[in-house]
């Protein structure tokens, strides 16, 4: 279990990021920030590992004040994946995903063996264990860094904007393939996007941000659709332009699916074969 | 080149203390200007006094400091120490320039990822930044090579033996040949020195020339025993 309490981080030149946030992220559940840049996303995920430091409040973990826990250990303690996955270049695939095996000592024969079972979980082939991060396309590198992320088997993930460079059929597989490890591995996921559709889609609980750290609205994507906290958020989410208001209509004997304005976005199933949310996306 | 043939042991003898003079000064230069280029691209503000300190002491003239020398640090004057420590200091001055640009050019990215997945700041110094200036960092030892090398054959005028010695004795005797050999064996030394370093560079830093170097191809098309596929195909046919 993460929490923040009262967290509030003002940067050195004065720009306030964060201002008295609470809240609390259970174990085995994805935690999504989302919000437009500034909103202090980024800073709020940066605090669990200390690679920023609020300038007040405390952040836990499982109950631990992390400001009182070695920067290092704790870091490597911890799964972080990042936008263009931040892999060495000069490392191999297989000894980038190896890294907090290798620092905290585990031995090169069974740090290699680990690492390509995590490039398997990732959906990797182990041809590509021994190239360069240069020599891979974007989505690959970018299961790099999330294998190199689970590869000591961490509790927490945190997960920074992973996807947001590579294109977007290659997201939808990733966010597909994030899913699948999810209901696997149950890792208590903190992850930070500006993309809602990735924070409903992925969130079990969503935070919704406002400029300067404020939040908008705290819930899960059902809550939050049901019953926007105010006009901000059902702007953020797209209520206002009536992306998300769909109506039903029959045709031909089938209910189809309308948008807001009258556009067709898919056809109602039979609530028997309603596959359970996330199935069936597993194999992209 | 009879007259080569004829003196080849002494022509080999002089290329292998030219050699010596050589290597010894870029490895001390190369070996205090790393550190101090590091601290210097750490610390802007120290940045500017560092670096044009380094580029005063390249200023000195290289004959009166080869004389200086012993009278400063009580070396013999005809002692090969004199030329190899002047020549460490214009190593050090070339390389503590370059070697704050190469670690300038880190990407910032890389490291910030490398400190969020838990390496200490002296691990990340030795087994991230380092290689990560590599590239740069030869680039600069190769320049340091050429200057070096010829800064020694300055160190014949002073007594202290080398392939300059070759000038010095064939103006003397106003015989073209010897001079003529002297350069030929200087430029071939700078030459030799400049493809170990290459070499060194591909073993070392097989994942700085675009995919794996011409050695790294030339072994890993060994270990397959297959035909040499260009790296790039090889990483656009595998799964995304």
């Amino acid at each position: 279990m993460i929490e923040y309490r009262s967290v509030a981080k003002t940067f050195d030149d004065g720009t306030r990021a964060v201002a008295d946030f609470d809240l609390t992220i259970d174990s085995h559940t994805t935690t999504v920030f989302v919000g437009s840049s500034g909103c202090g996303k980024t800073t709020l995920l940066r605090m669990v590992n200390r690679m920023v430091e609020p300038t007040a409040g405390q952040v836990l973990i499982d109950g631990e004040d992390v400001a009182g826990r070695d920067r290092v250990p704790l870091r490597r303690s911890i799964g972080y994946v990042m936008q263009h996955a931040g892999l060495l270049p000069h490392r191999t695939v297989a000894d980038n995903v190896a890294t907090v095996l290798r620092l905290n000592g585990t031995g090169k024969a069974a740090a290699r063996e680990r690492s390509l079972e995590v490039l398997h979980t990732v959906g990797l082939d182990e041809s590509h264990a021994s190239k360069y991060p240069g020599q891979l396309s974007g989505g690959q590198q970018q299961r790099v860094g999330v294998a190199r992320g689970l590869a000591a088997d961490p509790n927490i993930l945190l997960m920074d904007e992973p996807f947001g460079a590579v294109d977007p059929i290659v997201r939808d597989e990733l966010q597909a393939e994030l899913l699948r490890l999810q209901r696997e591995l149950g890792k208590t996921i903190v992850f930070v996007t500006h993309d809602v559709d990735e924070a409903f889609l992925l969130g079990d609980q969503v935070v919704i941000l406002k400029k300067g750290g404020e939040v908008a609205q705290v819930g899960t994507p059902a809550d939050i659709l049901a019953d926007p906290a105010d006009e901000f958020v059902a702007s953020f989410v797209g209520l206002d332009k009536g992306q998300r208001e769909l109506r039903l209509e029959e045709r031909d004997g089938r209910t189809v699916v309308l948008d807001g304005s009258g556009k067709p976005t898919g056809v109602l199933a039979d609530a028997a074969d309603t596959p359970a949310r996330g199935q069936g996306a597993g194999s992209a | 080149m009879t007259w080569a043939w004829d003196n080849r042991s002494v022509v080999i003898d002089l290329f292998l203390v030219h050699a010596w003079l050589s290597v010894v000064p870029i490895v001390v230069g190369f070996v205090l200007a790393v550190p101090v280029g590091w601290y210097a691209s750490r610390h802007p503000r120290l940045r500017g006094v560092l670096l044009s300190g380094g580029s005063i002491l390249y200023t000195i003239p290289s004959l009166p400091l080869f004389v200086l020398l012993p009278g400063i640090i009580g070396t013999g004057f005809l002692d090969p120490l004199n030329v190899i420590i002047a020549l460490s200091i214009y190593a050090f001055a070339i390389m503590v320039r370059t070697a704050a640009d190469a670690f300038t050019a880190v990407s910032p990215a890389v490291l910030d990822a490398a400190t969020a997945t838990g390496y200490s700041s002296a691990q990340r110094g030795f087994f991230v930044e380092l290689p990560l200036a590599g590239p740069v960092l030869l680039a600069g030892i190769r320049v340091v090579r050429v200057s070096t090398i010829s800064l020694v054959t300055v160190g014949a005028l002073i007594g202290v033996r080398n392939l300059g010695s070759l000038f010095t004795s064939g103006y003397r005797r106003d015989f073209t040949t010897e001079i003529l050999v002297g350069v030929v064996a200087v430029v071939l030394l700078a030459l030799l020195l400049d493809a170990l370093l290459v070499l060194l560079g591909r073993v070392l830093m097989p994942w700085s020339v675009d995919g794996p170097g011409a050695v790294g191809r030339f072994w890993s098309r060994l270990a397959r025993r297959g035909p040499d596929v260009p790296a790039g195909v090889a990483a656009g046919g595998g799964r995304s």
